[in-house]
């Protein structure tokens, strides 16, 4: 048999409610599988409350609790002091919130964790708009996009501005480990993981997370589209590691045409935005390949 | 403690028994069906692997769907090495 | 061993001898002193416990009730503005019913900006699902935290309370509090052994989402849980005056009441003065009484209306106001009172507001307008206005 490059215990069932090629879905399968599911799970209002179905029922297996949709930063600053209090420091915790929970309003409860140095690995999956309640936009969904909230109309009010960088804010945060996943590569992902379990403090993981209801592509793409966004430089995969940036895959540098004409929420775009876009991405790519190119040994 | 019933299932606030979504049957909702050519399929476990749903499961070193939860969407086929998956209009059962 | 000490002060040593083991907390005056001082204990040693110094509120809650979940003892503290806050996740922490104990240092709301004493920002909470009970001295502080972790932790109750002192009055205030050993506590107060807990690898899942068919058992499990802790808390109360040596009288205290002609029922820290001014009366021969009202939540409507039937009159003093319908307490009280025999005449006085002192002159004042009867057609009164009389009766009833 092929030997399995990930590993084979699953922390899911069958039978949860995630539209038919839900990202996040693949988001949790990769995560439980590289944590294992001894776990505790802290997870907000997002698509994720839902997704496991309804009281009684779980298409979990790992211990978790609810909270509220800004909490989560709370809520894992809570489950930190109780299990170090009971004795139990080497409890895993993983907060588990979508880009809404994270960005927005959560935004606030996950700078206190982090600042206070808590214990725990904080999961964003980010599928670039509130998901749960409709496809309303959200700070992390991407320039330009089309969203409920920004439908484009007579007026062109598609998204302004562009996606909040929470790399970079959690970064700011002097945190000792935070990486970029994506559902495209699940061997790097659960190597990410478990590199983030290996340390202490606040750990931050930006998962990217295609989501086919709200991007409108096709459901068997989900997959294709997550390794295209690395592949375009779109959402380049790195780790920074106590403030040291380590560019993980360098990607082959496709145009972002090949993954924007993929998703009916970018096919308003003009051949002119999309020049745009692609300038914008390797202005980015190319600061990213500086900032880690900077950072040798001997500096850190 | 204080029990209460509402319909038969105790009501307290809390706690849900994990692992427990079997009784829902996601297989209803395909519209396209996975079917796989077993003799084109190398084993590599791919599918297993893009699964969102953990419809795929590993059965004497091949993969074998459950269409009691598959829905269809078709990743599987769309990231196949080989090609040996087709998905295929789902008939009314 | 007896102490000089704020209402403050005696939170924090109420929450230290019921070794709570989590304080997610934030700063807010007049609260600020708990917080401070819960943090000298950790900081020297004296408690063993996780302070959480949260970045909001919000958040304070919402860390509570996941340590709580995870099956730490946990207390923090609020007031006003920060109550306020914190009143989404009020819901969240008495329908997981956990039993997390709050001082809420009652304060009123801006805007205008004010720190001072108020019951406004209580009684917007009255429908969280949370016990609420008033203090009239730093002494009950100290007690009623501890009785109700005791109350609040047993199985048929599970509900979060929150111990109500009023804003500087008691809170800055220094009084002598007798703070008891803490092997005395411990005989009262056993550790937290939560039912169902939050495990590495245990078959739990909380607070998922429950359909229509589901959801409405679980808020009257609430209820009843509720009308338990009206039940039960008298019995915490005398099994914590056999083993510390003080209780308060239930829920509803009755002060010289049985002979009374009026009588006001009041709560928090104005008790103590209007003790004081019913004494004096008396002495004066006139027949007045006074019902503390130690829980708004449970309300007991039972007690209310054993201490007010047959009655001339009755007052009720509101340091609070429903803009628009009436007092909290005054509502609350006439519709408990109502189609019952022997239903007196209730008349609200709303005093205190934003901190006015609610000094023995106006109490006096209270006493001698129910007395007289004057005002009956009014059911409303505002107490001490500015530029007019000391009770200015509402127009059209309240």
């Amino acid at each position: 048999m092929a030997k399995l490059t990930i590993p084979a215990e699953e922390g899911v069932c069958p039978g949860n409610l995630g539209c038919p090629g839900c990202g996040a879905n693949l988001v949790m399968r990769y995560l439980l599988k590289a944590l294992g599911n001894d776990v505790i799970l802290s997870v907000p209002a997002c698509c994720w409350a839902v997704i496991p179905g309804y009281y009684p029922n779980s298409s979990l297996k790992v211990a978790t609790i609810f909270s509220a949709f800004e909490a989560t930063g709370a809520s894992i600053s809570g489950l930190r002091a109780a299990f170090d209090v009971r004795g139990k420091k080497d409890v895993t915790i993983v907060g588990f919130a979508g880009d809404g929970g994270t960005a927005d309003i959560g935004l606030q409860a996950l700078s206190g964790a982090a600042e206070r140095g808590t214990d725990a690995i904080y999961v964003m999956y980010d599928n670039e708009a509130y998901m749960n309640t409709g496809v309303q936009r959200s700070s992390s969904t991407p320039e330009g996009a089309w969203t409920t909230t920004t439908p484009g109309g007579k007026k062109q009010l598609w998204k302004r501005g562009e996606k909040k960088n929470m790399m970079e804010i959690m970064v700011a945060h002097h945190i000792p480990y935070a990486a970029s996943v994506s559902v495209g590569f699940p061997e790097d992902f659960v190597r990410k993981l478990q590199a983030a379990k290996r340390e202490k403090g606040l750990r931050f993981i930006h998962a990217f997370s295609p989501c086919p209801p709200g991007w409108r592509h096709d459901p068997s793409k989900t997959v294709e589209i997550a390794k295209l966004a690395v592949e375009t430089h779109i959402f380049p995969l790195f780790e920074v590691r106590h403030g040291k940036y380590i560019l993980t895959k360098k990607g082959a540098g496709l145009p972002v045409e090949e993954y924007l004409r993929r998703q009916g929420r970018f096919s308003h775009l003009t051949a002119e935005e999309v020049k745009a876009i692609q300038k914008k991405v390797e202005v980015n790519w190319e600061l990213l390949n500086r900032t880690a190119s900077v950072m040798t040994d001997e500096l850190y | 403690m204080l029990r209460l019933t509402a319909r038969g299932k105790e009501a307290r606030g809390a706690p849900v028994v994990l692992g427990t979504s079997k009784p829902v049957k996601t297989g209803s909702w395909r519209i396209l069906k996975p079917i796989f050519d077993q003799e084109r399929c190398s084993g590599c476990l791919t599918c297993w692997k893009f699964c969102p749903d953990v419809a795929i499961e590993i059965k004497e070193e091949r993969p074998r769907v459950n269409y009691d939860f598959c829905k269809g969407c078709g990743i599987c086929a769309n990231e196949c090495p080989k090609k040996c998956i087709k998905m295929v209009r789902q008939e009314l059962e | 061993m007896r102490k000089v000490m704020t209402g403050d002060h005696a939170a924090a040593y109420a929450a230290r001898l019921s070794r709570v083991q989590v304080v997610p907390a934030y700063p807010i005056t007049p609260q600020t002193a708990i917080v401070e001082k819960l943090s000298s204990f950790v900081a020297n040693g004296e408690l063993s416990a996780r302070m959480i110094d949260v970045e909001s509120e919000h958040t304070a809650m919402a860390a509570c009730i996941s340590a709580a979940t995870a099956g730490a003892r946990t207390f923090t503290a609020t007031s006003s503005q920060g109550l306020a806050l914190m009143h989404e996740m009020l819901f969240w922490a008495s329908g997981s019913r956990l039993p997390i104990v709050m001082a809420e240092v009652s304060r009123a709301l801006a805007p205008p900006w004010s720190i001072w004493a108020d019951h406004l920002d209580v009684i917007a909470e009255r429908d969280t699902g949370w016990i609420q009970l008033f203090c009239e001295s730093n002494q009950e502080v100290l007690d009623s935290i501890i009785m109700l972790y005791r109350l609040c932790e047993m199985q048929r109750v599970l509900l979060p309370a929150m111990v109500i002192m009023d804003a500087f009055i008691l809170s800055h205030t220094l009084e002598p509090v007798q703070i008891p050993g803490q092997h005395r506590v411990d005989e009262f107060l056993p550790p937290y052994a939560p039912g169902t807990l939050l495990e590495p690898g245990s078959p739990s899942l909380f607070g998922s989402v429950a359909k229509p068919d589901e959801y409405m058992e679980f808020r009257y499990g609430m209820d009843v849980a509720m009308r338990e802790a009206a039940r039960l808390l008298p019995e915490v109360e005398e099994e914590y005056r056999r083993k510390l040596g003080r209780s308060y009288g239930g829920l509803l205290e009755n002060y010289r009441c049985d002979d009374a002609d009026v009588v006001l029922i009041a709560n928090g820290s104005v008790v103590s003065t209007a003790r004081q001014v019913v004494d004096q009366m008396r002495a004066e021969g006139k027949k007045v009484g006074l019902g503390k009202l130690r829980t708004l939540r449970p309300f007991p409507s039972a007690e209310v209306n054993g201490l007010i039937g047959g009655k001339a009159a009755v007052g009720v003093l509101d340091r609070s106001y429903s803009f628009g319908s009436g007092g909290a307490l005054f509502s609350e009280i006439r519709g408990a009172a109502y189609g019952r025999s022997g239903s007196p005449r209730i008349k609200d006085y709303v005093a205190g507001i934003g901190g006015r002192d609610v000094t023995p002159e106006v109490l006096r004042g209270i006493y001698e307008d129910l007395l007289s009867g004057r005002g009956g057609e009014s059911d409303v009164a505002w107490v001490d206005l500015a530029g007019g009389p000391l009770i200015r009766n509402a127009e059209g009833g309240g």
